[in-house]
């Protein structure tokens, strides 16, 4: 009742106010898990982030030093920014650009489609201890396969998670092999093209280039986008895969975001830190989707049916 | 889905028709095109293939160069004795009853609800709340996860697996929307009808929708399972104790364990062994659903 005189239109009349109960029956769940898995949690992590506070004590109010131990101070987090950065630009523009590439594979005329789609989605639903594990030795500088084939052919091997320059790469390529989400959306995407607008191009003339340029990729940038802004909510998240593989390591070269803050929360147990961490991360996630949403009207095209 | 693929499929036959001479040009395209496809699917699947290969490997073939891409003998009792290095059993346990199956039920149950009245009931405020509903997606697990953290805490449910489970049952934004855009597509006058004929509102979400969306609820359920079977980070932070380790956190000792002695005879074929029985489950639920999947990921990028 209160959410709607706060909203404060009008007075409800009776069956209005009988709809109101019902549906907030219905909703209730989330409106519970809403309060006390989101509201309170936000609050007490923005209030926790002005304090120090180590579980033991009560935490002490201490004001902005988080956040300037974290953005001035800090020696860790001048690597973790560009880390992360990096790592995630790498990965959201491969992945996507590899889904986007298959999909167009897949949706020329194949016999066999539904196999092909099937092995590419795979990987992205394969556990994530179990990529790290199987990636692992692949790619493991003595007996891993790739190196074990290099050292047959008197090759130098490639320390692949071992050297700081290329730990960073190799997570990119375990991120872009598991790129089958996008690619099902891609494949999905550029099955409902209208071939009609395929055909009207032939009959002005246009190639397979212009096709591709002007209807293809007009179609589906919807998709690309929606599978940009994903992908950087989620990369910037991302933690299992780089402590299983890595550990953050080698020489902090993968010590993304989410395992600092993580290291930071749950290993020397600095709640007030890592809530202010939480926070910045919150900020530069709205940042980047604003950013995204407001590039997205240049080169995004909805149609002419239900939105602009 | 399979009517516009075959539209698409009659589409395409026609308009190609008139051009259905082989050409040269045209059988070197399409050599290249399968050749591509060939080849990128190997080089998909090949990690797959070494994990499962490397499972059955023996001491000898760990440490041949060029590597063994096919053991001859295959040591199968490799699983056995893998399996009993640690107990994987119950971790297996741990994970299907104490986490995977309540978290099934709890987001079936609750989003099924939740979504019913953001999608198909109307009351004041539905719209303001769903889009509020809409903007937690945005919010980082990593905000909320310290004050959570301490919330359990306090509750003493650290070291079970409460902290991982009882929050499935208070719905989330994904599954809410994705429940409600099947929930929409089911003509009003269903509902309507049996309004006349007196049922409230709960007796149509179990008598007249739900039969119609169980492969919407197929689709939740599936991806709440995996969600779970697959989770590692929840259970690295609130279960420390290795009798109610689930599968996840087994498998990630037994790779630290190995890392710490380095490659030694079978360790690596006893790791490979267990990761490939953890993904099966996997595997198994993706050859008999892949429908399921591939429709449900198309459904919610569709219209976000």
């Amino acid at each position: 009742m209160t959410i709607i005189q706060r909203l404060g239109v009008r007075r409800l009349s009776i069956k209005e106010r009988r709809q109101l109960v019902i549906g907030l029956l219905f909703a209730s769940p989330w409106i519970l898990g809403f309060l006390m898995w989101t509201v309170y949690p936000l609050a007490s992590s923005l209030y926790y982030s002005f304090t120090r506070y180590d579980l033991l004590r009560p935490p002490v109010f201490i004001g902005l030093q988080n956040y300037k131990e974290i953005l001035f101070t800090d020696p860790h987090f001048k690597v973790v920014l560009p880390n992360t950065l990096y790592y995630v630009f790498f990965s959201v523009t491969l992945s996507t650009l590899a889904a986007f590439l298959v999909a167009c594979l897949l949706n020329t005329k194949i016999t066999g489609r539904p196999f092909f789609r099937a092995i590419f989605f795979f990987p992205a639903i394969v556990p994530i201890t179990v990529v790290a594990m199987m990636w692992g030795y692949l790619l493991n500088p003595q007996f891993g396969a790739i190196n074990a084939m290099l050292r047959a052919m008197q090759l130098p091997i490639i320390p692949f998670l071992s050297s700081p320059d290329l730990a960073k790469p190799s997570l990119v390529m375990i991120n872009t092999w598991a790129c089958g989400y996008g690619m099902v959306l891609f494949l999905a995407s550029l099955q409902d093209v209208p071939r009609e607008l395929y055909e009207a191009a032939i009959v002005d003339g246009a190639n397979e280039f212009h096709k591709f340029w002007f209807i293809t990729i007009p179609m589906v940038s919807p998709v690309i986008l929606f599978n940009l802004v994903t992908g950087f909510i989620w990369g910037f998240q991302d933690f299992s895969l780089a402590w299983l593989m890595t550990g953050g390591g080698p020489n902090e070269a993968t010590e993304f975001y989410a395992l600092h803050l993580f290291r930071n929360a749950f290993r020397y147990l600095r709640m007030g830190k890592a809530s202010a961490m939480a926070w910045l991360l919150f900020i530069m996630i709205i940042v980047f989707t604003y950013l995204l949403f407001k590039s997205s009207a240049r080169w995004v095209y909805y149609g002419s049916d239900d939105r602009k | 889905m399979d009517k516009t693929l075959a539209q698409i499929s009659q589409y395409s036959n026609h308009s190609h028709a008139p051009k259905k001479k082989l050409t040269f040009f045209g059988v070197v395209i399409t050599l290249l095109k399968y050749t591509i496809i060939i080849l990128l699917s190997v080089s998909f699947m090949l990690p797959l293939y070494w994990m499962a290969m490397s499972a059955l490997k023996t001491p000898e073939q760990v440490f041949t160069i060029p590597p063994v891409w096919f053991p001859v003998p295959a040591r199968w009792v490799n699983y056995i004795e893998a399996w009993k290095v640690d107990e994987f059993t119950l971790y297996l346990f741990n994970t299907v009853f104490r986490y995977c199956i309540p978290v099934v039920i709890g987001t079936v149950v609750s989003n099924t609800l939740v979504a019913y009245s953001f999608g198909r009931l109307k009351w004041p405020g539905r719209d303001v709340l769903f889009a509020i509903c809409l903007m937690t997606m945005m919010i980082p697990g990593q905000v909320t996860m310290v004050p959570m953290f301490i919330i359990f805490k306090h509750l003493g449910w650290v070291n079970s697996f409460k902290p991982l489970v009882v929050p499935s049952f208070f719905a989330g934004a994904y599954n809410i929307f994705l429940l409600r855009q099947f929930f929409r597509t089911i003509p009003e006058e269903l509902s309507d009808s049996a309004r006349i004929d007196g049922a409230n509102e709960f007796q149509i979400l179990a008598y007249v929708i739900l039969p119609l969306i169980k492969p919407a609820l197929a689709v939740v359920a599936l991806f709440s399972f995996m969600g779970a079977w697959n989770d590692y980070m929840g259970p690295l932070i609130y279960i420390n104790q290795s009798k109610i380790y689930p599968i996840s956190l087994g498998l990630a000792n037994l790779g630290a364990a190995l890392n710490q002695v380095g490659i030694k005879g079978l360790a690596y074929p006893y790791l490979m062994a267990v990761s490939t029985i953890v993904t099966m489950p996997i595997i198994l639920i993706f050859f008999f659903a892949q429908r399921t999947f591939i429709e449900g990921i198309a459904l919610t990028g569709m219209k976000g």
